[in-house]
């Protein structure tokens, strides 16, 4: 047992370093920068991606066949972290990580050469259709269908929180082929080009006042056959292939440590209500202190699922855990922030975020992202299966309830 | 970095896993915790025999070798059965504090006693005045002559009521709660003006307050330079800090699995309690509270091998989450088992007061908090 770290380790991490000082411009950093949501500035997003793609570094997560960079868990943890410290843009995971993986497991071969590509090279900007208005958490139950056509299916029913759709030029969804058996059974995955005709977007705006969010509405639209992946009726085991991905590999503990450390910035600079510095303020620097621990405790819980996968085990349902751990307390980073701001969190002041925006703004710059990070920051026990779905997950898989 | 045991580790893990599951049955437990002695004094035997008790102690000191990791590890093991042997005080208030500080006669002589398993030691640090903090010492040493003379009152003394020899901290110069002039004496039992107060603790343990009235101690037993103790007595006071979270690690698995396999069979509305949601996701949190608490004592194992500023600072965030941890997992077992986790008859009790008791030891929450603010 020992925290020794490989020296081809550290040898890596400093050509990531290199690679990200010479590469990021401050356009792109600042879009990192002003970054209220999981979901950054598509613009310089898609920049920062092609120049990753020309790196060979878009997808590090992939099987080197398909575009991948062949790193272990350990260096591809390190990458994100560089990016992370560095105020990279996060890449839109959409694409990358979510319909890309389900293509790789459960695509034939003519699928996997078209859209792999122009996954990476960003050509196509993926959305995801997998929500439905009445079906959430029971995601099974949804309702979208999918009647067949000769060689096409013809698409009838409403898509929503749909990230990102009105950038989008395809999105993934999962349809309903068959109402007469069980629900999971009756599913197919389908890709839908978002120029078809019958497809309309309906935007929602966020807590935060910022559009993220889409209703997609599918009116009789044709979708060839040839666009299914894996059989008919198979869509929820291709689904489930981009949980086995992934698995415990996102790591929470990097950016909580950074965001917190932010927050024990902004106390710096903050004064304190009877004297003195926030930061110097013995009860706000208490609960800085407890979230900081809980921090490190999932830092190391991570490290241990990672040193799990290096070995080739399995975390299993590790992963709803740090998912819960991760959300829970990210939820807690962000209220630490809007309490160090405080009044400066109120300024309703969205359009100053927008990357490039170069508008006044009320008060310290450090508290301009407070707020909408906060309200956003909601949606993270919500989404991805929301932090019940989880808890059921590791009720009946670890516990054995 | 990786997580696994090494060979020895494992075997070390495997022997006292091994010792529990054939020797310390709960209803043994029960009876050494309400025996005289409090623990039995064949199992510190085969403690000595089976080589534990050399773990913490360096190859030159006639010990194993053994670091932090080693005694996470073992900590880990006997928290799952409540054991009630002094480990902690001989060992790591005690021996380490003495292998720190003491000169080679010193070493040779109470160093080879307690590896042999014929001595019990103590270390007496805490006040009333003090709340845990070992900077805070109001008990008084004077020089006269060929001794010293010892005046004050200690509290809480781990394995006070059978240490053979009783490690003191008195001041000798500076503030009340200066670091500065603090310290150790060995002190006899038995010596003349030391008054001992024994009890039971509610966690089947033992400990007893100290009077020092005018207690002499010869000049040879002072442990290192005059009034320069205080940075030992922290070392093992942290070193003692991990190892008793490591226990309460062990301690929280038996407790979080017992309640999870009692819900399967409890039943009530038709059905066992475990297919409620709102008790399984209780469960789930239990479990994940487990699952953090062992991270943290390998981060603070792995930590406190970088040195003196990484441990403090590793050891009070992991007493932190290991009090909170403790708190959460021992309630809502008592909870979950009804009516009756409020009973003597189980088991469940003893593990709830025994997390219960180790937050108090050492600095509780609160204490290690403030003080993971002071290093961060």
């Amino acid at each position: 047992m020992d925290l020794t770290i490989k020296p081809e380790y550290r040898q890596f991490r400093e050509e990531v370093r290199a690679f990200l000082e010479a590469n990021l411009t401050p356009d792109l950093r600042e879009a990192g920068r002003l970054a209220t949501s999981v979901f950054h500035d598509v613009e310089r997003s898609m920049a920062w991606q092609k120049i990753l793609h020309k790196k060979g570094w878009a997808a590090p997560h992939w099987p080197q066949a398909y575009g991948g960079t062949g790193w272990d868990v350990v260096q591809r943890a390190i990458f994100a972290e560089e990016c992370l410290m560095a105020n990279a843009p996060a890449g839109i995971p959409m694409g990358l990580h979510m319909c890309g993986p389900c293509i790789i497991g459960c695509g034939t071969q003519e699928q996997k050469d078209y859209y792999l590509p122009r996954i990476l090279s960003g050509e196509d900007f993926w959305c995801q259709g997998y929500s439905e208005p009445g079906a959430g958490s029971d995601l099974a139950s949804l309702q979208c269908s999918a009647e067949s056509d000769g060689d096409d299916y013809i698409i009838n029913g409403t898509k929503i929180w749909t990230t990102y759709a009105h950038y989008a030029n395809k999105i993934f969804c999962l349809v309903r082929t068959n109402k007469n058996c069980k629900p999971q059974e009756g599913i197919t995955f389908l890709l839908i080009d978002m120029n078809t005709p019958g497809i309309t977007v309906e935007p929602i705006i966020g807590l935060d006042m910022i559009r993220e969010q889409n209703t997609v509405f599918f009116d009789n639209v044709r979708v060839p056959k040839a666009n299914r992946i894996g059989a008919e009726n198979a869509g929820w085991t291709v689904a489930k292939y981009l949980l086995m991905f992934e698995r415990g590999g996102q790591e929470y503990a990097p950016a909580l440590h950074y965001a917190l450390n932010r927050v024990k910035e902004i106390a710096e600079q903050e004064a304190g209500s009877f004297g003195g510095k926030l930061s110097e303020d013995a009860a706000f620097m208490r609960r800085v202190h407890e979230v900081e621990i809980e921090i490190t405790a999932l830092e190391f819980t991570e490290n241990r699922i990672k040193a799990a996968l290096g070995s080739g085990q399995s975390p299993g349902a590790l992963a709803s855990m740090t998912k819960i751990l991760g959300t829970e307390i990210s939820q807690k980073v962000t209220e630490l922030a809007i309490e160090a701001v405080g009044v400066y969190g109120l300024p309703l002041q969205v359009d100053a975020i927008q990357p490039g925006a170069n508008l006044p703004f009320v008060g310290p710059e450090y508290a301009l992202t407070a707020m909408p990070r906060y309200l956003n920051t909601r949606a993270t026990t919500i989404y991805g299966g929301s932090n019940e779905v989880q808890r059921g997950i590791i009720a009946k898989m670890v516990l054995g309830l | 970095m990786n997580f696994d045991l090494s060979e020895e580790q494992q075997m070390l893990v495997d022997s006292i896993g091994k010792f529990l599951k054939n020797d310390y049955p709960f209803e043994t437990r029960r009876k050494l915790a309400n025996s005289e002695l409090g623990f039995s004094a064949q199992n510190w035997k085969t403690f000595a025999e089976l080589g534990w008790l050399s773990v913490p102690f360096s190859a030159d000191n006639g010990g194993f070798g053994g670091t932090s990791v080693d005694m996470m590890l073992m900590h880990e093991q006997f928290g799952t059965a409540l054991v009630t042997e002094p480990v902690i005080p001989t060992l790591i208030l005690g021996g380490r504090l003495i292998e720190l500080l003491g000169n080679n006669v010193q070493k040779e002589t109470l160093l080879s006693a307690v590896i042999q398993g014929e001595l019990q030691l103590a270390l007496a640090y805490n006040e009333r005045i003090a709340r845990n903090n070992p900077a805070i010492v109001g008990c008084t040493a004077r020089r006269e002559g060929d001794s010293y003379v010892l005046n004050g009152e200690k509290i809480a003394v781990l394995n006070g009521h059978a240490a053979n020899q009783i490690l003191v901290t008195a001041r000798l110069s500076g503030d009340v709660s200066s670091a500065n002039g603090i310290s150790v004496f060995v002190v006899d039992a038995n010596a003349a003006g030391l008054q001992r107060k024994p009890y039971q603790t509610v966690d089947g343990l033992r400990a007893a307050d100290l009077q020092l009235n005018n207690v002499k101690v010869p000049a040879a037993n002072l442990l290192g330079t005059e009034g320069a103790a205080f940075d030992a007595v922290e070392t093992v006071l942290d070193e003692a800090t991990l190892a008793l979270c490591a226990e309460a690690v062990g301690a929280m698995e038996v407790l979080y699995k017992t309640t999870v396999d009692y819900s399967k069979t409890r039943k009530q509305f038709g059905m066992p309690i475990g297919k409620f949601q709102v008790l399984q996701f209780r469960m789930v949190d239990m479990f994940m509270a487990h699952e953090q608490c062992k991270s943290m004592i390998y981060m603070a194992a792995l930590r406190s091998l970088e040195g003196r500023a990484a441990a403090r600072k590793a050891v009070s965030a992991v007493k932190v989450q290991i009090g909170k941890a403790g708190r959460k997992i021992g309630q809502e077992a008592v909870q979950l088992h009804g009516g009756m986790g409020m009973t003597d008859e189980l088991n469940v009790g003893y593990y709830f007061k025994r997390l219960t008791a180790i937050d108090a030891l050492f600095g509780n929450v609160d204490f290690h908090l403030a003080r993971y603010g002071l290093v961060a």
